[in-house]
């Protein structure tokens, strides 16, 4: 068994890697290709490298400092998010930009330029990194900031790990009142209804999302629960968190998610609140990382692993677009638990690739069956193009080089800076010429 | 507040289990060979919370510097309340086969360093009359086995001292703890192919502290490590000889 895996657990790669021993450590110098790997939560292949080696960031987990005053972090590129957090939650500071899992590494945030609830008000992670130091496997070290080897800089935010390995990075943390959040639940009737919801809680509203019951048709399309939520007032008392988690014990030879399962639970979880506005303080584990408290959650996906479909649309063709992909997945009957509807912001990413633009994303995991999902993205991919669209990297596994160069004409950018003995499985299907 | 003290402070069991005392905000004095990297961990420890972190770089198979070692330990702090020996190397068995030198050496790192340095810390420990001594042994010090009877025969010198310098340090109120780990994935193993009986070294690191609380005698981590060891020693020597393990 590898323990070098992606989250989605497909495709199925049999994955070698080894460790950078330090910060100051040098990239492998075997013939075969290689690729950065931090924690894995990359859903597709855009974390692994079939053909060679993958080169893991585990142990580059220090503190490099940390300044309490301006909120200024340096740490090596494989410390996770949730370290940080319990580093800095203390001192009144938090994540910009966090993923909706707290178990990330600096580096893989860094090479996805991942978003988070908070996007349409802070824009990607890649917005609030400072600088880096980039190693090369000519063993150069290129110090990247928005003034120094820029041109590294951009291409290696969102670079999917391309242009070298980032050993450590400087981040600007937030201020914030008080690290629990206050929270309102709006259980909505439309996807009209959704985009209005949206549309007056981007000012006022830090963190905002919908769960969509993705089985839900004809009139009742799109219907869903919003969550929208700030930072609680100072003297607002924090609630505890959690300290239970779950464990999946083992991945079960099928497929726990099926159509029926689906159904009972999209149907149990829209009507689990009877009342249209539901306000509550949580703290923030729950309401940021609801998933984060069942460890090895993905494993209820069985032995043949599951995909995630993540699109954006532009703003223009938000709703017509969004009203297809719903309408084409629920008539396939073949949803998930896990349908996130969210409106992006049009705070630029310095990131050359980076993924969120302005307009709606909606985001999916599917069970992969055999005929049957890629047959459905393959309709889903339609929906985007004719939208002018794209898709997420991070959650892909699917996408087409021809579609991928028409989502990202950047990518030849990319591909001057990448270093050369880099690559990964994702690279190589989605730049066939 | 307590005092911490750990040799083989580069390890990362090692490591896991600083960063919780760190996190409480105790004091830490660290002994490990390798400087720059010493330097990370020191600074990262303090960043999370500890109250001081000093350090030393020793090689610990320099046997007769470490009384010396010990004697600047005990400058800086009076009263050792937990000490931690997590130092040491997976010997090349095969080459070991070959080597009476890389035998005696691995020998010296596993085994006779950890002796040296319980015998200095034996003492001190006796006259405080408080305070834990915690020894990572290993699963392999329980049989010997043709893959690595070298390093496993090293660890069960360790684990038998440990035992018997319990049985003497319990009347002055003194644990000592022998810590039994199964397969930990760290740097030491990072060539190993990993299954499911693999731990992570921060699963190690609260196992450790846990034990040192709970004032016990000797421990396998993960927990099910006792069982298949029990049956392990318990195959007949006959039977046993001649499975290739
Ligand atoms: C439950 C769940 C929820 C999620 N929610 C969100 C979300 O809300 N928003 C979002 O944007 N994403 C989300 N993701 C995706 C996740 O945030 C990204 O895939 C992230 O990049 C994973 O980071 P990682 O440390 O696991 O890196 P990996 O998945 O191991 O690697 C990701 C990429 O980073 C590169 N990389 C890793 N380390 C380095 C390094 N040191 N130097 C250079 N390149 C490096 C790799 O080569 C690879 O291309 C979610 C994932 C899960 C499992
Ligand atoms: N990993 C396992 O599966 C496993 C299982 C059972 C027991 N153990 C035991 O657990 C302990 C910790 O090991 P680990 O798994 O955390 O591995 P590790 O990370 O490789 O740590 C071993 C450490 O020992 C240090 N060391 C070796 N020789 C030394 C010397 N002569 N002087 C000073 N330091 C020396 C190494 O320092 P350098 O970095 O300078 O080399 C390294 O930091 C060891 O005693 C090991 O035998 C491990």
């Amino acid at each position: 068994m590898s323990k070098y895996t992606s989250w989605g657990c497909y495709p199925k790669i049999d994955q070698r890697g080894v460790c950078l021993a330090d910060k100051r450590g040098e990239l492998p110098a075997t013939p075969e290709s290689f690729l950065p790997y931090g924690n894995g939560r990359s859903y597709g292949d855009s974390c692994l490298n079939a053909e060679g080696l993958v080169v893991s960031s585990q142990a580059l987990n220090h503190f490099i400092s940390f300044d309490p005053q301006s909120g200024l972090l340096v740490c090596e590129a494989g410390v996770k998010l949730n370290e940080i957090l319990k580093l800095v939650v203390p001192h009144g500071w938090f994540l910009p930009v966090t993923p909706g899992t707290k178990f990330v590494t600096v580096g893989g945030a860094i090479a996805n330029d991942v978003h988070g609830k908070n996007h349409h008000l802070e824009g990607t992670f890649g917005c609030h990194v400072k600088s880096f130091e980039l190693l090369r496997s000519d063993s150069q070290r290129l110090l990247c900031s928005r003034d120094q080897n820029a041109e590294y800089f951009a291409a290696t935010i969102a670079g999917l790990g391309l242009t070298g390995m980032i050993t450590w990075a400087e981040i600007q943390l937030k201020r914030v009142p008080n690290p629990a959040i206050k929270m309102e639940n709006i259980k909505y009737q439309t996807l009209n209804e959704f985009f209005e919801i949206s549309k007056d809680s981007d000012q006022d509203w830090e963190y905002t999302m919908a769960w969509v019951d993705c089985i839900a048709s004809g009139s009742r399309l799109g219907r869903g629960h919003f969550t929208r939520g700030n930072h609680a007032g100072a003297h607002q008392a924090s609630p505890k968190a959690s300290s239970k988690t779950l464990q999946v014990p083992l991945t079960p030879p099928i497929s726990l998610i099926n159509p029926l399962t689906l159904k009972a639970f999209n149907w149990a979880y829209y009507e689990r609140q009877r009342q249209h506005t539901k306000s509550a303080i949580s703290h923030y584990e729950p309401f940021l990382y609801p998933l984060d408290s069942i460890n090895d959650w993905n494993r209820i996906y069985g032995r043949k692993g599951f995909l995630q479909y993540q699109c954006s649309v532009p703003e223009t063709h938000s709703y017509d677009a969004i009203k297809e992909l719903l309408g084409r997945i629920a008539s396939a009957g073949f949803g998930s638990f896990l349908a996130v509807l969210k409106v992006f912001g049009d705070k630029p990413s310095p990131g050359l690739l980076s993924f969120p633009s302005p307009g709606a994303t909606l985001a999916l995991d599917f069970p992969f069956v055999e005929g049957k999902t890629l047959a459905l993205f393959k309709q889903l991919d339609d929906v985007v193009v004719e939208a002018g669209g794209r898709i997420y990297p991070a959650k892909d596994a699917h996408m087409s080089a021809e579609l991928f160069q028409q989502f990202y004409p950047n990518w030849r950018e990319l591909e001057v800076l990448r270093d050369p003995k880099i690559s990964s499985s994702m690279w190589r299907r989605v730049t066939q010429e | 507040m307590q005092n911490i003290v750990i040799f083989g402070a580069t390890s990362a069991i090692a490591e896991s289990t600083a960063r919780i005392y760190a996190e409480r905000g105790d004091r830490l004095f660290l002994v490990a060979r390798n400087e720059q990297r010493l330097n990370d961990i020191v600074a990262d420890l303090q960043i999370r919370g500890a109250q001081s972190v000093d350090y030393l770089i020793q090689d610990l198979g320099e046997l007769d510097q470490l009384e010396v070692c010990v004697a600047k330990i005990k400058d800086t702090f009076q009263r050792l309340d937990v000490v931690l020996l997590a130092h040491g190397t997976l010997s090349d068995q095969p080459a070991c086969e070959q080597s009476l030198d890389l035998t005696l050496t691995e020998l010296k790192t596993n085994g006779l360093s950890f002796i040296s340095l319980l015998t200095l810390l034996a003492n001190e420990m006796e006259e405080q009359r408080t305070g834990s001594l915690a020894i990572i042994s290993s699963v392999a010090g329980d049989r010997g086995r043709q893959s690595n009877y070298v390093y496993g025969s090293a660890k069960s010198l360790v684990s038998t001292f440990s035992q018997g310098l319990r049985n003497r340090l319990s009347k002055q109120n003194v644990q000592v703890l022998t810590i039994k780990p199964g397969f930990v994935d760290t740097p030491m193993t990072a060539h190993l192919p990993k299954g499911a009986l693999w731990a992570k070294p921060e699963q190690l690191a609260e196992g450790i502290v846990n034990a040192i609380e709970k004032k016990k005698n000797v421990v396998y981590l993960p927990g099910f490590w006792r069982y298949i060891m029990l049956i392990i020693k318990h195959i007949p020597e006959f039977v046993f000889k001649r499975l290739s393990l």
